[in-house]
């Protein structure tokens, strides 16, 4: 038998998240009541997705293995640092905005992120993040009456 | 008439002073937001959702949303045309020839033509909706949850195969949409699914969370290492007014392209992009000119962008007679409409007639708001189009965090972006198309009903989709459109369809 040959690395990749969901979802909708196609219990529908959803997860990591669906094009290594810094500041934000308010989380948050593009110097950041934060204000809080806590709660 | 007594309901509800405010505050956010590059209409309308929620009149929160919307995706044509950037998927072909005009000093006549354009066909395609909505509702009350579990399916595979990526891929993100959709108390039974012991869960994941994180901060997390290579003009943008030859050329692309757009925009999936796509082939096709394409032919601005904001317009129908988005940015919408109690569907007509009329004045009115806001105001826009990518992005960011904290006004939403993120990233790298997840994402509890429902009614028995025949017809449909897919000479045709679309 000949070897198979991988043509499609991000399929493959894509094969494998899809049969990862399929899995976890089929997995836990056991817990539920299965009913009856009369009447449907809460782990009916979610079980013939769960099993669709592995079913297409393996064709497409089959049809990876098909040349007709060659993808030559290199999938990029993963940038941890932009991704981090992103994902890290966004958690930072959302710890800090009900303790010490807008004015601390906002600047946090933007200058955390802005350090994810080597482009930016730091005078330009702080003006960036000063700007920003003002504005925010202005803008969601005043303007539009969004409803966040814009001092730290201990301080009002 | 009808029509025209329907229309002066809809004049009544739009024209009271509060109304116009907050369409013409839309249409003007959604301009300055979509203008950002990176930002479409969806993470635009997903961050100003909450603006809305305190709205006690639920016409005039969608006023405000199809503002947004049509705000945004006018944004979208600008950068095209300044900076070579497409704002959104649709106004890739703007770039063509939009910037190519601005690049030989006429940048002024391709946003007008933009403008105009899209005046013109809103306003053709707000009579559309006004003329044929009442009749589909009409055909949408005859039907039974098996007719609608069946519109389902034929719709989310229309999408899919409109869309343009791996139509296999982009299946598996439908049900993977589907069963995120299912997350939370299910309806029936009170049980709590998929909650994996998460109080915060139960309630399941806010749409407008994971709009922002698979559309707002992948795109951003992916282009941090993209090199910054934006030529802005420097020139000032004069000469608005096009000349008489301009006209000339123009006008019937913009006929053709209202046309076009009107009809892609009912089916499900990506109408706006595919109506854009199909105007300019249609336009360098019959063109005497065919050579200028590509090098600032105006019928390449005119026609794609009236087919965009045409088809844009007309994707509202399937969401107002029958309650099924057909785009992510509909389903942004029926979200919308839940949070404001209002159930999206045919009887949105009967019940709420002032919402309805009105909503599809107000349409008319946002466009007019558009030309008489954008012509002026470009100077404003090249200006925000100088600020460079990096200091944008913390700005979108930030954005997308109040947006999601506004929701409920607590923190969780803004954390939940976070596995949505990173998912996006990877589905980006991997080509995995978000946008069929988000509309499975909306439709999956609705289906799971439709389907109890049909075979609590059939007694449990599945040929209940088939014996009825309208239903029998849209399974049909599904099942001639999953064929034709897996043909090869037709997948050929529908990827050169989408050809040049690699952003």
């Amino acid at each position: 038998m000949a070897r198979m040959t991988l043509y499609n690395k991000r399929d493959l990749l894509s094969s494998l998240m899809f049969l990862g969901f399929g899995l976890l979802f089929l997995i836990y909708a056991q817990d539920y009541n299965m009913g009856t196609t009369r009447r449907m219990g809460p782990a009916f529908f979610p079980t013939m997705l769960a099993v669709l959803q592995i079913g297409l997860g393996l064709l497409i990591g089959i049809l990876a293995f098909v040349p007709a669906n060659t993808d030559e094009e290199p999938i990029h290594s993963t940038d941890w640092r932009g991704l981090g810094l992103i994902v890290g500041s966004v958690f930072l934000f959302a710890q800090l905005l009900p303790f010490a308010g807008f004015v601390v989380a906002a600047p946090v948050l933007l200058l955390l992120a802005s350090l994810a593009s080597p482009e930016s110097s730091w005078k330009e950041r702080i003006a960036m993040a000063i700007i920003l934060t003002v504005g925010c204000i202005l803008v969601f809080r005043i303007g539009l009456e969004m409803t966040f806590p814009i001092w730290p709660p201990s301080l009002s | 008439m009808d029509l025209l007594s329907n229309l002066a309901i809809g004049v009544e509800t739009a024209f009271t002073l509060n109304n116009l405010a907050w369409c013409f505050a839309g249409v003007l956010l959604g301009t300055l937001i979509g203008v950002l590059p990176g930002i479409g209409p969806l993470a635009t309308i997903a961050i100003l959702l909450p603006i809305t929620y305190k709205m006690g009149d639920p016409s005039t929160a969608l006023i405000m949303l199809a503002g947004i919307y049509y705000g945004s995706q006018y944004g979208g044509s600008t950068t095209a045309i300044l900076v070579n950037l497409p704002g959104e998927s649709a106004s890739v072909v703007t770039t063509l020839d939009g910037y190519q005009m601005a690049r030989k000093g006429k940048a002024g006549l391709a946003l007008a033509t933009a403008a105009l354009g899209s005046f013109f066909a809103g306003t053709v395609a707000t009579f559309l909706i006004a003329a044929f909505a009442p009749p589909l509702a009409e055909l949408a009350f005859k039907f039974g949850p098996a007719e609608y579990f069946s519109l389902m399916v034929m719709g989310l595979i229309a999408a899919v195969v409109l869309a343009h990526g791996s139509f296999v891929k982009a299946l598996a993100m439908v049900v993977l949409g589907l069963l995120l959709g299912l997350m939370g108390t299910d309806v029936n039974s009170g049980v709590a699914r998929f909650t994996f012991g998460v109080p915060e869960l139960i309630d399941g994941i806010e749409f407008a969370v994971i709009a922002m994180g698979l559309f707002g901060f992948s795109e951003i997390i992916y282009n941090l290492k993209a090199q910054e290579a934006r030529d802005l003009l420097k020139e000032k943008v004069t000469d608005l007014v096009p000349s008489r030859q301009d006209v000339r050329r123009a006008a019937p692309a913009v006929v053709r392209g209202t046309m076009l757009g009107s009809f892609l925009g009912i089916l499900p999936g990506g109408g706006g992009i595919l109506s854009s796509f199909a105007s300019y082939a249609i336009e360098k096709k019959i063109s005497k000119h065919p050579e200028e394409f590509g090098k600032g032919a105006i019928e390449g601005v005119a026609g794609p962008e009236s087919a965009n904001n045409a088809g844009a317009q007309t994707s509202f129908i399937p969401v107002l007679t029958l309650g099924i988005p057909t785009t992510p940015v509909m389903a942004l919408m029926v979200a919308a409409m839940m949070i404001h109690d209002v159930q999206p569907g045919p009887q949105v007509m009967t019940a709420n007639p002032s919402l309805f009329w009105g909503l599809i004045v107000s349409m008319w009115v946002g466009n007019f708001f558009l030309v008489i806001l954008n012509l002026p105001l470009i100077g404003i826009w090249i200006k925000l189009l100088q600020v460079p990518y990096r200091l944008l992005y913390p700005a979108i960011l930030i954005f997308c965090c109040i947006g999601a904290y506004s929701i409920n006004n607590s923190v969780w939403e803004v954390l939940m972006i976070i596995p949505f993120a990173i998912l996006g990233y990877y589905f980006k790298k991997w080509k995995c198309e978000p946008a069929p997840l988000l509309l499975g994402f909306i439709l999956g509890e609705m289906m799971e009903e439709y389907l109890r429902r049909a075979l609590t009614l059939s007694r449990g028995d599945w040929w209940v989709l088939l014996d009825r025949p309208l239903s029998a017809t849209l399974l049909g449909i599904a099942a001639v459109l999953i064929i034709l897919m897996l043909l090869p000479s037709i997948r050929k045709k529908r990827e050169e369809a989408f050809e040049g679309e690699q952003d």
